[in-house]
């Protein structure tokens, strides 16, 4: 009888909640995926911090030795090299992400308004390109504004240029190699906010006087930042890192932290200095979605 | 009130009108975007010129026959079929697993396993990569297939999770309880009642994984050995140099797969959700 009372006692708590305290069996089961993801998720990042205080020999071999070297290396204000490339890639993450958002969120929210099977249909259109593989879809852009790609050699047909335009390579390049990317990463988290959105809502703010912009800002806008903040983290903090596409599309010209991260560990072999630049860009990753958290929870703080 | 504007006094009251009719021009504005460099891709698969320039010669299979006959390519496409099959189907047993687990038991640390398992799915690709190569290295494992197969479910099963967990929040407790109280032991009625209420899920969760194994580059570069090359590594080792048909007609034949593989999967859901 004395289970029974406490179980009574317990049921506000555990009213929705249905689960039960494990015994050793329980335990067993889940123990090889907690074991698989300290292993290969937690321990790793250990190590790689570790690395980032470690100094390395002349032939490149580890040397476990403490060190502030790496980190005084990318914080060298007199010659602010590796700060210049961490800004770069800010920058241009930041620019791929503004451009997806203003992209996006129109199409998100129209796919969002349809009917059922039109909305569907639309999503399908939207997913496919991001079923392909996106190497495919970089390639692609290449093919397109390379010296002798298609968009020269239509503008030189139509005689608009005398020369072919150096479009590869550049930072515009990089742009939409990136934006081309990531856009679907931002109309699905923002469709699926939208989707939620009653229409109701926004008749109502009409109905109060507001004008579309008004009632976009601060009814349609709030009720999507959700959508609006995942699409965020998945573009803006992928897109720092994507060595593959500011690679192929910036050609080394334009390198951004994953380049030189994936050059440490590749071809000038200082394993120790891309760990600090691992170390720092993990930091900047934390940084963004702490403050994206932040920001939605203030926000359903002021709903 | 607000003055109507010049556009509103031509079309009253047809102001949402006019901006649906914005949103649907946008939509396919964007549409085309997404698409147009897809279809020049596939249209220049077909060029008949030996060339490095895009300039159009008339119509070949050639590419074509080249991919087949490209064994670097063939080996490479190999190796990512081979990981990716690997990886949804320990990502589909560790992920189903574990969501039923954590939705069953109340862990004393299931807050802090929840967030552990999130780590792989949100963390930048290139920090899991270069700390997973560090550790093998330190390990004194050989770089190859294991490593690639061991990275690749580290990030993908966290996906049949989450998937799985979605599922089960809308699944009757009773269900379980019932076959229990019918006489299943409790691997049965997981077995037998519980993993076909979430197969749907389980699908999902698994074409999600095998997507995400079969396109991944980032990971796998820091990963694989000289002897272990998959499909976007050679894809991208090529697309450095720039121009190559054969890159083309490889890119058809991704793109079609993948729309045959949507549409049958979409045909399966359909079939699911008739039943």
């Amino acid at each position: 009888m004395q289970s029974a009372a406490t179980t009574t006692t317990d049921l506000p708590a555990t009213a929705t909640n249905h689960a039960r305290r494990p015994k050793l069996f329980g335990w067993l089961l889940i123990a090889p995926m907690v074991l698989w993801l300290a292993l290969f998720v937690v321990a790793p990042l250990i190590i790689l911090l570790v690395y980032s205080f470690c100094q390395r020999d002349d032939l490149g071999r580890i040397v476990y030795e403490f060190t502030w070297e790496n980190y005084a290396r990318i914080f060298d204000f007199e010659d602010p090299i590796y700060l210049r490339i961490l800004w770069r890639s800010v920058l241009y993450a930041g620019i791929t992400t503004a451009f997806c958002i203003a992209i996006g969120y129109p199409v998100a929210w129209f796919i969002a308004r349809q009917r059922e099977t039109t909305r569907n249909r639309l999503l399908m259109l939207v997913m496919v390109p991001f079923w392909t593989s996106f190497l495919i879809r970089t390639y692609a852009w290449i093919t397109i504004l390379s010296q002798n790609g298609l968009l020269n050699g239509l503008l030189e047909a139509a005689k608009i240029i005398p020369q072919p335009l150096e479009m590869m390579y550049t930072p515009f390049a990089v742009v939409i190699g990136l934006l081309y990317a990531y856009l679907p990463f931002m109309i699905l988290p923002i469709y699926g906010s939208a989707e939620k959105v009653d229409n109701s809502l926004v008749d109502a703010a009409h109905d109060l006087g507001a004008g579309p912009f008004r009632a976009f800002s601060d009814v349609i806008i709030p009720l999507t930042w959700p959508g609006i903040s995942a699409g965020i983290l998945l573009v803006f903090v992928p897109a720092i890192g994507m060595f593959a596409v500011t690679d192929l599309m910036g050609g080394g010209r334009q390198p951004m932290i994953g380049n030189v991260i994936q050059n440490q560990f590749l071809k000038a072999r200082n394993w120790p200095f891309g760990a600090a630049l691992g170390i720092i860009f993990t930091l900047l990753f934390v940084i963004a979605y702490v403050f994206v958290q932040y920001r939605a929870a203030k926000r359903s703080q002021n709903e | 009130m607000n003055k109507p504007s010049i556009l509103m006094r031509l079309f009253p009251a047809s102001g949402l009108k006019i901006l649906n009719w914005g949103l649907a021009a946008w939509t396919a504005v964007v549409l085309v975007f997404l698409y147009l460099p897809i279809l020049v891709l596939i249209v220049y698969s077909f060029n008949d010129t030996t060339k490095k320039t895009i300039s159009w010669e008339g119509f070949t299979f050639r590419w074509y026959v080249d991919l087949v006959n490209n064994s670097t390519m063939i080996s490479a496409l190999k190796n990512s079929l081979i990981i990716a099959s690997i990886t949804t189907v320990a990502s589909v047993i560790i992920g189903t697993v574990g969501a039923w687990l954590l939705h069953r038991y109340q862990y004393r640390f299931s807050k802090l396993i929840q967030t552990l398992v999130c780590i792989p799915m949100i963390m930048p690709e290139i920090i899991m990569g270069i700390s997973l190569l560090i550790f093998f290295i330190v390990l004194h494992m050989e770089l190859g297939f294991v490593t690639v197969i061991i990275a690749h479910i580290t990030f993908c099963f966290p996906f049949v999770l989450v998937a799985v967990q979605a599922r089960l929040h809308g699944l009757d407790p009773a269900l379980e309880e019932a076959a229990l109280d019918l006489g299943a032991r409790p691997l049965q009625a997981f077995w037998l009642v519980i993993v076909p209420c979430l197969r749907p899920a389980i699908v999902s969760g698994a074409l999600m994984a095998f997507t995400l194994s079969l396109d991944e580059i980032i990971v796998t570069f820091f990963t694989t050995g000289p002897g272990t090359r998959t499909l976007p590594i050679e894809i991208y080792g090529k697309a450095r140099v720039g121009l190559d048909y054969t890159l083309n007609a490889l890119s058809t034949v991704f793109f079609l797969g993948t729309i045959a593989f949507v549409l049958f999967s979409e045909y399966l859901r359909k079939l699911s959700a008739r039943k």
